[in-house]
């Protein structure tokens, strides 16, 4: 799959309440979701993001709770997909899971900058910084989860399964 | 070479011969979980998948209790989602407010975790199970949908960290002082994707509340599980359940003396003190003693992390004939309907409410900043819960620490973070 477009960056530790907070999850409405995504981090953020486009973020991406909303509130805003040095194991999953599109890469979570545009190609294993023209080197899914990532998420992966 | 309790439990959920760290498995699971904020997205995936009943009607366990009794109408609705799942595939393990106490808390003093166990719960403090000598993980809601259908959840086969601890606890520590002071130690991430499995003579000797509060934090710092050998306490509570919904008494595994671990790392129990761990991260851990110039606007007591008759008994303990400060609110949340009513037959429930404190029907309420005590713009709070990421109990501009139960009810007396021997 290739993305391409403009990045916002975050800092360490992005936890599920910042990206989604609680008093949001009284809902399952995605649109809605959407309109809160990163409020307690940058309120802003969900007004100026732009289908395609990429967020970059540091460590530990994701902590916290299990609440499979932050995931879909992030694709649902029109997020590409995610970059960062490395994701909380929960978001990581429930990311594969519903299929939004995550990469772990420390190079590229150090180098990016707020706002480099970014193309992504991940049969390529390669992140190219259009500003910057630099390349940094992305691995691929372990097989298992690319299965997942193919069938668009768990449930797709399922029903092919059972049909097999 | 030998195997981890970890591995062999999850071993133990499959059809393989033998598995390794770092290998991805389809895992049989005993018990899947879902609340009222993670289970109405798991239904609309479970209808996608197009099956007319879920694996095991036993097996799945639903209870509301984030923003139950409902907060305002948009909960009710999440929450009237989980009884009509629940009527409509007959799941046996619904749990409607009156019966209802915080999941983590719940499940095993019902009896539905044994030791041996594999549970996932879309729920991050899933892994508080561990204590019990059970494989127990968070996962999301489609993955929920997923076990609900086939019994199944995808699991990488984690590394284990193993934690050792030794010597004889300090007066006014417990469970929750040795966690923080673990995660204060390898940070938020220190565990990522990684089993914790906690030992050592400071450990075979903790009571099993206490275990329940250490796995309970593995996840924060990262770890997928916690987990605690099952030994003689563990089969003293499993056997003292009266309320047991599952017919059997667990599996008892243990590491292998020469199991590969990713890292030990050892604590002497003797160095802990009283710790808090200040905003904005569980990491974030000070001795109570070095805090005593912070104010607190609120004091929570509960949670899954610590809202069990032991830590209303110790919290009781220092309220006892005192009064909590007039400057501070004092909130006191017994985690299940069973812990409420020991409350109140053992006069504990007197003590909070003659202290001048709030005593609550069970509900996560102010853990999550969901509702029963939301904090204002500039308010700190001091919680016996387990997060205190910014906006956790409120307003983005308030503060939470976390401490054991003692530490809070001191602070609650003395209007600010309190050592339990400034009060007792
Ligand atoms: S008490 Fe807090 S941490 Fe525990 S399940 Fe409820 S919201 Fe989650």
């Amino acid at each position: 799959m290739k993305y391409s477009g403009k990045t916002h960056k975050f800092g360490n530790d992005i936890n599920t309440d910042e990206i989604i907070p609680a008093r949001y999850l009284n809902t399952t409405d995605k649109a809605e979701l959407a309109k809160y995504c990163m409020e307690d981090v940058d309120k802003t953020f969900a007004a100026k993001v732009r289908p395609g486009e990429i967020i970059v973020a540091g460590k530990n991406f994701g902590c916290g709770s299990s609440r499979e909303h932050a995931p879909i509130a992030i694709k649902a805003s029109g997020v590409s997909c995610v970059i960062a040095e490395s994701f909380a194991r929960i978001f990581f999953r429930n990311s594969i899971n519903i299929g939004l599109p995550i990469i772990e890469s420390k190079e590229a979570s150090e180098k990016i900058k707020n706002g480099d545009s970014v193309s992504v190609d991940t049969a390529q294993g390669v992140i190219k910084n259009l500003k910057t023209k630099e390349c940094y080197k992305i691995e691929k899914y372990p097989p298992f989860m690319q299965k997942i990532v193919s069938a668009g998420g768990l449930i797709n992966s399922i029903k092919k399964g059972s049909k097999k | 070479m030998g195997h981890t309790i970890t591995e062999k439990i999850l071993l133990k959920h499959t059809n393989l011969k033998e598995i390794h760290p770092g290998e991805f498995i389809n895992a049989r699971v005993d018990i899947c979980l879902g609340n009222d904020i993670t289970a109405p997205f798991a239904f609309e995936e479970f209808d996608k998948l197009g099956v007319k009943k879920v694996f095991d009607k036993n097996r799945v366990v639903l209870v509301p209790d984030h923003f139950a009794p409902a907060k305002d109408m948009k909960s009710a609705n999440q929450c009237k989602k989980l009884a009509e799942f629940a009527k409509k595939y007959s799941i046996k393990n619904y749990f409607e407010i009156g019966k209802m106490g915080v999941e983590h808390a719940l499940l095993p003093e019902v009896g539905l975790v044994l030791p041996g166990d594999l549970v996932v719960g879309a729920d991050s403090h899933t892994c508080t199970y561990g204590a019990l000598g059970a494989f127990s993980s968070g996962v999301g809601s489609t993955d929920l949908a997923a076990a609900m259908a086939t019994g199944e959840c995808w699991l990488k086969v984690p590394e284990s960290i193993k934690f050792i601890f030794t010597g004889k606890m300090n007066k006014w520590i417990g469970g929750k002082d040795l966690i923080l002071h673990t995660i204060g130690n390898i940070g938020v991430d220190g565990a990522l994707y990684k089993a914790m499995e906690f030992c050592g003579p400071t450990i075979e000797g903790l009571p099993i509340d206490d275990r329940l509060t250490m796995c309970n934090m593995a996840i924060e710092a990262g770890g997928k599980s916690g987990i605690i050998a099952p030994d003689k306490t563990t089969a003293k509570y499993v056997k003292s359940i009266k309320d047991r919904r599952r017919a059997s008494l667990g599996k008892y595994y243990s590491s292998d003396e020469d199991a590969k671990y990713s890292e030990v790392i050892e604590y002497d129990a003797r160095k802990i003190e009283p710790v808090v761990a200040c905003p904005n991260l569980p990491s974030n851990v000070k001795p109570a003693s070095e805090l005593k110039d912070v104010s607190v606007d609120q004091v929570v007591i509960g949670s899954c992390t610590n809202g069990r008759i032991s830590d209303m008994r110790i919290a009781a303990k220092l309220l006892r004939g005192k009064k909590v400060k007039s400057s501070t609110r004092l909130i006191v949340i017994p985690a299940t309907q069973k812990v409420y009513l020991e409350c109140v037959n053992e006069g504990l429930a007197k003590i909070f409410i003659e202290a001048g404190g709030v005593f609550s029907t069970p509900t996560c309420g102010p853990c999550l900043g969901g509702h029963m005590g939301i904090l204002a713009e500039g308010e700190k709070a001091i919680s016996t819960t387990n997060r205190n990421f910014v906006g956790r109990m409120g307003h983005p501009a308030s503060g939470v620490y976390l401490s054991n139960p003692a530490v809070a009810a001191a602070s609650a007396i003395k209007g600010r973070i309190a050592h339990p021997e400034e009060v007792l």
